[in-house]
């Protein structure tokens, strides 16, 4: 117990802070409260979204919900299969594309590019990620699906039409569009992650592969890149859990049709963009139940891709194993 | 880089007179000067001025090393050896605002030259830093091998790396273990890893910027009798702090002060009878 002059005085004040000060204890617990209702918010969506698919998820068979391809809400078929795959797609797409142009853009800015241009290219970076997603799918819609139907796609056919993935008829609106949207949204949380992990390389690497005769992208091959790979990795899948459950501009382009296709030019569907599009108008609760079930899908393949990507980026702050610095 | 070292503590060099014949004389006992004279010198320095950005940080420098020997160079934080000792193979050009004029021939060839690639001059002149920084992701063989892999010389590294690791006197300590992280070693031995790794490329100069001040008094004892070894085939300059290890490793001392090279000669006579005021109360322990 605290002694009775501590009770009296101010605790903010001259007395040092103490455990056990009563104006402690209450910040302590005020604080606890405000950091638990983070996780019982958590737990709460989690729990509501649990109980309004688990009837629904449990008639239409857990196993078969998740593997079915038909979507037919009239018929009350419920696959996820469509909208999975779809998600995962895309998103491997848009990571295929902006984690070069990322790490590129990363490495320009922090060890290579003119000093002149270090500090627009930043700030256009900042610009990139401020835009709201509906504006980046109108874009999509209006100027990049018109040049990926009349340009890209023809060219893709013409010279890689030999493989699956470039097949098909080029519509414009499918999972290459839904890819190259995602790929320009997710490009500023990779290239900012991948610009502090670049600074937590030591200059003393760099310099121990310049005094070797390293040029400086040798120098950043063998003392910079490998010391950051973790790191550039987690920031990949930061990346990759924000197209993930990226929705708006995702559905303005991905042409919103429950099927499957090879190939990437075919129109597709995601997870977030059925539960966006269906949800307000779902007539049943089967139907309600198996949105939210796409909901927890979701939910589950964001939350794993987070974690993972938690522990990468942790590992590269505390530096390789072993380390002694 | 430069503000790293004006951190590192003044107070290491003694407050005592240093007497280089007192402690253990490694110093070659028939005296460095005549023997060398006869030889060009490998290094010759001329006129070198350095600044970063308007702060003119190495005035006037001239000397010359003499092959296969070490040259100390000595002075209180902030007098312009480490600048100088960057300027021999041009990684003062990292720093942004970094600037050197003047003449550095090595063999007579003159390397601060715009035509000379700062990348050839870094194979001809190796550099240890004050800090061990092997690359920690790679195995102790790889790091020997990395300059080897650099210069695309083809084939197995195996004799070179075992050659290189027995002259930086490693090769006992590793040899079970070549395949391990370079990180699992100690910090003297991490020092010792990263001297094999600059001599793998077959230097003619090898730069070491205060090698052993991170170091415990047996590692850097290692590094010093290293530097014996080593000076029969390379040439070394050396910046050091510590005024003791000076006198153990080098045949000739520069002093600098305030960016100007006070005095340079054999280093006896630099700790014994120098001939400028400045010199003697610096290793005398006046101040520094």
């Amino acid at each position: 117990m605290p002694p009775p002059s501590d009770i009296s005085a101010p605790a903010a004040h001259s007395t040092p802070a103490r455990a056990g000060n009563p104006g402690d204890r209450a910040w302590g617990w005020g604080i606890t409260i405000f950091g638990g209702s983070l996780l019982v918010v958590a737990g709460l969506i989690l729990y509501e979204l649990g109980r309004v698919a688990a009837p629904s998820w449990g008639q239409l068979g857990y196993f078969k919900f998740l593997f079915s391809s038909a979507w037919d809400p009239v018929q009350e078929k419920f696959g996820a299969l469509p909208f999975i795959y779809g998600t995962l797609v895309t998103s491997g797409v848009a990571l295929l594309i902006a984690l070069p142009v990322s790490v590129g853009l990363a490495l320009f800015l922090s060890e290579m590019g003119p000093r002149a241009l270090r500090a627009p290219v930043a700030y256009s970076i900042e610009v990139l990620a401020a835009i709201p997603s509906v504006i980046y799918g109108l874009w999509g819609l209006f100027v990049m699906v018109p040049w990926l139907r009349s340009s890209v796609e023809p060219f893709l056919q013409k010279t890689l039409g030999f493989l699956p993935i470039f097949q098909g008829p080029p519509i414009g609106l499918g999972y290459l569009a839904a890819g190259v949207i995602l790929a320009l949204m997710i490009l500023p949380t990779i290239a900012s992650v991948t610009i502090e992990v670049l600074k937590t390389v030591p200059p003393s690497l760099k310099e121990g592969a310049l005094a070797l005769g390293a040029t400086r992208w040798e120098s950043i091959r063998i003392s910079v890149l490998p010391y950051a790979r973790p790191g550039i990795i987690g920031a990949s899948l930061l990346g990759l859990g924000r197209a993930l459950g990226e929705t708006m501009a995702v559905t303005m382009v991905i042409g919103n049709s429950p099927e499957i296709h090879a190939s990437l030019f075919a129109p597709g569907y995601s997870l977030p963009a059925v539960i966006a599009n269906e949800f307000a108008e779902a007539t049943g609760d089967v139907h309600v139940g198996a949105l939210a079930a796409l909901g927890l899908v979701l939910f589950g393949i964001t939350l794993i891709l987070n974690a993972i990507a938690r522990i990468l980026v942790e590992a590269v702050a505390r530096g390789p194993k072993g380390s002694r610095a | 880089m430069n503000a790293a070292q004006e951190i590192s503590p003044v107070n290491s060099s003694p407050r005592r007179p240093v007497d280089s014949l007192d402690t253990p004389v490694r110093v070659s006992p028939e005296g460095p000067a005549p023997v060398v004279a006869a030889e060009p010198p490998k290094l010759t320095v001329k006129n070198l001025d350095a600044w970063y950005g308007s702060n003119h940080a190495l005035h006037g420098v001239n000397l010359t090393v003499p092959p296969r020997s070490v040259m100390a160079a000595i002075g209180p934080s902030g007098c312009g050896k480490s600048t100088f000792l960057r300027c021999l193979n041009r990684m003062h050009e990292l720093i942004p605002g970094a600037r050197a004029e003047g003449t550095l021939l090595i063999d007579g060839q003159d390397l601060l030259s715009r035509d000379v690639d700062p990348v050839t001059l870094r194979r001809r002149v190796g550099m240890v830093f004050q800090r061990p920084n092997p690359f920690p992701t790679m195995s102790i063989r790889d790091n020997v091998a990395a300059g080897l892999k650099l210069n695309g010389i083809p084939g197995n590294h195996h004799e070179i790396v075992e050659r290189t690791l027995r002259q930086s006197a490693l090769w006992d300590e590793v040899k079970d273990r070549l395949d391990a992280s370079a990180l699992s070693l100690s910090g003297g031995q991490q020092q010792r890893l990263c001297i094999a790794r600059a001599l793998a490329v077959q230097p003619e100069v090898l730069l070491m910027d205060e090698p052993a001040s991170a170091l415990d008094p047996i590692a850097t004892a290692k590094i010093e009798d290293l530097i014996h070894e080593l000076k029969e085939r390379y040439t070394i300059v050396i910046v050091t702090h510590n005024m003791q290890q000076a006198g153990r490793v080098s045949d000739q001392t520069a002093f600098f002060y305030m960016g100007d090279l006070i005095e340079v000669g054999p280093t006896e006579k630099i700790f014994t009878n120098p001939s400028e005021k400045r010199t003697e109360d610096y290793v005398t322990g006046k101040f520094g």
